[in-house]
């Protein structure tokens, strides 16, 4: 009995049951709460790894959860697909995790902060657990776990309008994972499954099934509210900008990337590539919403003063592409959207990390109180701006990968409209970077000058992310290899 | 036309409902409110389930002699795990209002947009 | 012809990376700091002229760095037109390093250290841009050299020169990513390739219509050519201090702009290809009017940087012209006009620099009588005009001699007719400063006595000066590398 046949499931458990520990151990000392965070999130991403490599060794990893032969019980599934997503998060929440207590203990409540990180994990588990399962109502439970737990990590902000923002987030979040519950409910009155490998079997005689293709829509909308595709955006900004740095931080570059992720399992595992191509052509509404949603983003974020808030408009810009990517849905752009789920978590995690390091050295959030940052604080601002290089797609930074690779999917399918969309918002996210980089490097005054540098424990985690966007932009050939194996796997009909 | 709205009742049933729910939280000011209509939304998805579960002349799945034909029991099953996530979402959204009130004194909504700007 | 693999282009590109660490660690040692940046363009330079002879024997080195994804290499090949390039820049770095030093510290400026840092990384663009084998590395330089220069432009930090920034960047970064970038995509996905090469890699790959889009995209998109209308960037950056826009303004950033359309037209889209679809002749004339137009504009400028500008506009585009007739002697003549323009042009903004030294003038209006008070400058000066209107014994004469020879070989009459025009329009806006500077009275209350700017700066001016006029006697050997370039566009193999 070896223990590496359980990784599948331990990649959960271990998060899940750290959040039952940290209460416990939290009461000797609170800094072992801390401990706990970072041991069972790098013990996750290691676990990861190790998965993704036995996919690339022996292929799909079925885990049978007790036991049960699918599509009796629950499947936990690891593919190319997954693999790559679950190293991508597991990476992104061990850093922050590193990062995390600094940030934390200044932001929030010394009492809350045992409660605080046992929510985390919480989080963390729903978040793995959403990638790695193969049952489609496992996968609901999961997105109710990371949700439910989102919303208490938002409310914990200092300001009181973080409450309003999580309850806004969560009155549209439960509509959301009502709708999703409901699409599962129809699902299964027509298949009486709910593995997503045997739905894939029995679905396809019923593509003309109503039952079927209203099940599709409630998915549809659920998780394009979860993703926050614009126009279904309007819960992002306030719960971005209000949570905690850390939290800011973890929900951006990791929660609406897997909410995505979802969202690539429904159409193309659960469903196929010709449903929402030929049979139901969703893709047609979904490539003029993504266009829009990259276009609106970039514009909205110019406007922005608080810079939090400018990075969560950025966001959805993003997920636009993203989910371009993913509704064009040939070898490119599919590669595009998988490059730029791990992009975005990299870099907007690194902005996010940085943006909460200002926060706890200085307390500024407005952008036009950054004058002169980049004496005071020259190395978060030089990882803040290979962040930003990143995001506005400069070559060398993985972001220029994903475009590149978007770019080309769109004139593959012979939609070279979208080229523009994605050159202009190149253009509009340098315009919005440009005013904090300008403050930053090339004004003087605003900053007190006995404001030094953020402590290494802070600054260590944002130069991991954003080297790691000069790293992958490089050496562009891993991300580029790995989900070139999952954008096949997807597309195979 | 008797035949749809009688002969699928159920669904009529959770179609009102479910409707009722939603106006509730999208137009409702007061918070409860909201949190009420969340519950009347989710309760009319459960109801779903559960009637989809039924099999014509079909039993409780027990076991015993004289049973034929077993209503559908999993169904049954995910909709205990699903009111657990939604009692757990009440429990949050309380949670929050209180915190809400704490903090701004009301619990409309209107007058909060108010006092934030 | 023989592929010879060597380091070299990669050292000549990075030496000025390793002056920069060197230059930013002596900050506080000025002269030891100037040191750093008069050594790091010897070495460049010496570099460059060590690659000489084997090019000059019709060979061609490569390095090849990375592959960043498939078809996008980081890769370096020194040709002939590259190292025709190279060797005009960082000849002319070492000159203007040395005025530099005279000129930063005669006004006592600001903010030196970063000044140096950004010019020796502006070098190290620019070697990239002249040593690119592909479009995608050239693109990656590109954009280096915009936003690399970008702190010189703003170098003053008024609230004039943050706009004239916010200009320069809009347009060059704006044209290359709107366009550039766009053309870069259809080109791979039409090509699938982005290597250069004598007969281009565009033939036969596309519809007339899509190949005329992608030059058109492509012309369009290398704002630092400074063709009309996207030329207004130019004028913008004219608030830099003036070696930057001596050295960057008229050598090296829009020389690079010019060297990436011919490289476009040369060497992506050929000779035979141009020609057939007419797209030379389109080029030929945009740049005709960009020549008369900016002539025009340049007539009516009193100060004396702006006016210089202009006139650098419209002598871009007689590079662009000479191209763009694709004739063998057109093509000559383009790019002899390239070096022949830069030492005219960096000799002309030497000295508009040193009369702003010594007697803080900075309009045509006011350099009455000034020959009297800096005869060597305005000697300086008068040469460079001679050169710059085409008379010999300056090398301008050469330069519009093989355009004129190239517009009769390929039977284009009115360009003659530009070009005459245009020489005429040239001594009208020089003349008259030599005029007024050698014959007209000082305005009462000036002495006539000697004002010269700092030593470093007149040496520097007056030897420039005599460059041009060195280009003339001893063109033969620059002829024979251009030889080399024009045979392998226009030749059989």
């Amino acid at each position: 009995m070896n223990i590496s046949q359980h990784f599948p499931v331990m990649i959960v458990i271990i998060p899940l049951i750290s959040a039952v520990i940290i209460p416990l151990i939290g009461r000797i000392r609170r800094i072992y709460g801390w401990y706990v965070s970072i041991a069972a999130t790098f013990s996750s991403f290691l676990i990861s790894i190790s998965l993704l490599m036995t996919v690339f060794e022996k292929g799909r990893i079925s885990y049978w959860l007790g036991n049960w032969e699918p599509p009796w019980g629950i499947e936990y599934v690891v593919d190319y697909l997954s693999g790559f997503v679950l190293v991508v998060i597991s990476f992104i929440a061990f850093i922050i995790t590193v990062y995390s207590i600094k940030s934390v203990g200044k932001e929030i409540p010394e009492h809350r902060i045992t409660p605080f990180y046992s929510i985390y994990m919480l989080f963390v588990a729903g978040l793995l657990g959403m990638i790695i399962t193969g049952d489609i109502f496992n996968l609901y439970v999961f997105i109710e776990i990371s949700s439910l737990a989102g919303y208490a990590l938002i409310a914990a902000g200092r300001k009181r309008d973080a409450l309003i923002a999580s309850y806004n987030y969560l009155i549209l979040g439960t509509i959301a994972a009502t709708f999703i519950l409901l699409g599962i409910g129809y699902l299964y009155m027509v298949t009486g499954t709910l593995n997503m490998a045997d739905l894939r079997e029995r679905l396809p005689l019923l593509y003309d099934s109503k039952v079927v293709r209203t099940a599709f829509a409630f998915f549809t909308v659920g998780l394009s509210i979860k993703i926050a595709l614009f126009p279904l955006h309007i819960w992002l900004p306030n719960a971005y900008t209000h949570a905690p740095s850390v939290v800011g931080a973890l929900q951006a570059a990791t929660a609406t990337k897997v909410g995505v992720y979802a969202m690539i399992r429904i159409m193309f595992t659960v469903f196929k590539p010709q449903f929402i191509l030929e049979v139901v052509p969703v893709s047609q509404i979904f490539l003029f919403l993504s266009a829009v949603a990259i276009i609106a983003g970039s514009v909205l974020a110019i406007g922005q003063r608080d810079i939090r808030r400018m990075l969560a408009y950025s966001s959805i810009g993003q997920i636009g592409y993203i989910v371009l990517g993913i509704a064009l849905a040939n070898k490119s752009s599919i590669i595009g959207s998988l490059i730029h789920i791990l992009n975005h978590a990299l870099m907007k995690g690194g902005l996010f990390l940085v943006v909460g390091a200002v926060v706890y050295k200085t307390g500024i959030t407005d952008i036009d109180d950054f004058k002169g940052l980049g004496k005071r604080m020259p190395f978060s601002m030089a990882a803040f701006t290979i962040g930003a290089l990143s995001m506005v797609g400069v070559p060398l930074t993985v972001g220029f990968v994903s475009k590149w690779y978007l770019a080309l999917g769109a004139l593959q399918a012979g939609m070279w409209v979208f080229v523009p969309v994605i050159l202009i918002s190149s253009l509009l996210s340098a315009v919005y970077f440009w005013r904090v980089i300008n403050n930053i490097y090339f004004k003087d005054d605003g900053v007190p000058a006995r404001i030094d540098d953020a402590p290494a424990g802070m600054l260590m985690p944002a130069f991991t992310l954003a080297a790691c966007c000069i790293i992958f932009g490089i050496a562009a050939f891993i991300p580029v290899y790995i989900t070139g194996f999952a954008a096949e796997m997807l597309l195979r009909g | 036309m008797i035949e749809i709205f009688l002969g699928k009742y159920n669904y009529w049933i959770y179609i009102t409902l479910m409707m009722i729910g939603f106006y509730a939280m999208i137009a409702k000011h007061n918070l409860i409110k909201k949190i009420i209509g969340m519950n009347i939304f989710q309760t009319a998805v459960f109801l779903f389930y559960i009637s989809i579960a039924k099999v014509k002349g079909g039993t409780a799945p027990i076991v015993w002699e004289e049973a034929i034909q077993y209503d559908n029991p999993l169904p049954h099953v995910l909709i205990l795990t699903a009111i657990v996530v939604s009692v757990s979402t009440t429990a949050v959204a309380l949670a929050l209002i209180i915190r809400i009130y704490k903090a701004y004194g009301s619990i409309e909504e209107d007058k909060i947009l108010e006092m934030n700007n | 012809m023989e592929i010879i693999t060597s380091v070299k282009p990669l050292l000549v590109v990075s030496v000025s990376l390793l002056g920069v660490l060197l230059i930013a660690a002596s900050a506080r040692k000025p002269n030891l700091r100037e040191s750093w940046t008069i050594l790091t363009a010897l070495t460049k330079f010496s570099l460059v002229v060590s690659m000489l002879p084997l090019i000059l024997k019709g060979n061609v080195i490569e390095y090849f760095l990375i592959s960043v994804l498939p078809g996008l290499d980081i890769k370096f090949r020194v040709d002939a037109f590259g190292i025709f390039f190279a060797l005009t820049s960082s000849f002319l770095w070492i000159i203007n390093s040395f005025y530099s030093i005279g000129y930063m510290r005669a006004l006592k400026e600001h903010a030196q250290t970063r000044f140096y840092v950004c010019f020796a990384i502006a070098l190290s663009a620019t070697m990239g841009i002249a040593f690119s084998a592909n479009i995608f590395t050239l693109f990656i330089f590109y954009e280096a050299l915009t936003i690399c220069t970008y702190p010189l432009v703003i170098h003053k930090e008024t609230p004039e020169a943050i706009r004239g920034g916010k200009r320069y960047l809009t347009y060059l970064l704006g044209t290359s990513i709107g366009f550039q970038l766009f053309a870069i995509f259809l080109t791979y996905n039409i090509a699938g390739t982005l290597e250069f090469s004598n007969h281009g890699i565009l033939a036969g790959k596309g519809s007339d219509f899509l190949l005329t889009i992608i030059f058109i995209l492509f012309i369009a998109g290398i704002g630092k050519g400074a063709l009309m209308p996207f030329h207004s960037w130019l004028p913008a950056a004219m608030v830099a201090p003036t070696p930057v826009s001596a050295l960057l303004h008229a050598v090296a950033v829009v020389k690079a702009g010019v060297f990436t359309i011919i490289k476009i037209v040369l060497f992506v889209f050929g000779v035979d290809l141009a020609s057939k679809l007419g797209l030379g002749h389109g080029l030929a004339y945009l740049a005709s009017f960009t020549i008369i137009a900016a002539s025009i504009v340049a007539l009516r400028q009193d100060n004396l940087k702006l006016r210089l500008a202009y006139s650098t506009i419209s002598q871009l585009s007689y590079i662009i012209l000479g191209v763009a007739l694709l004739s063998p002697d057109g093509i000559t003549g383009g790019i002899m006009h390239i070096i022949i323009h830069a030492f005219g042009k960096i000799t002309l903004f030497f000295t508009a620099g040193a009369i702003y030294v010594a007697t803080h003038k900075t309009n045509i209006s006011e350099l009455d009588g000034i020959g009297k008070q800096m005869p060597f400058t305005m000697t300086a000066f008068t040469i460079a005009s001679l050169s710059m209107i085409g008379i010999p014994p300056a090398a301008g004469f050469i330069s519009k001699w093989y355009l004129v020879l190239g517009s009769i070989e390929a039977h284009q009459i009115p360009i003659i007719i530009v070009i005459a025009a245009s020489t005429i329009l040239n001594a009208c806006y020089f003349l008259p400063i030599v005029y007024a500077a050698f014959f007209k009275e000082l305005p009462p209350g000036e002495k006539r006595e000697r004002k010269e700017a700092p030593a470093f700066m007149v040496v520097s001016l007056m030897l420039t000066a005599i460059g041009t006029l060195f280009l003339f006697f001893y063109s033969s050997a620059l002829l024979d590398l251009v030889n080399i370039v024009t045979a392998g566009v226009t030749g059989g193999n």
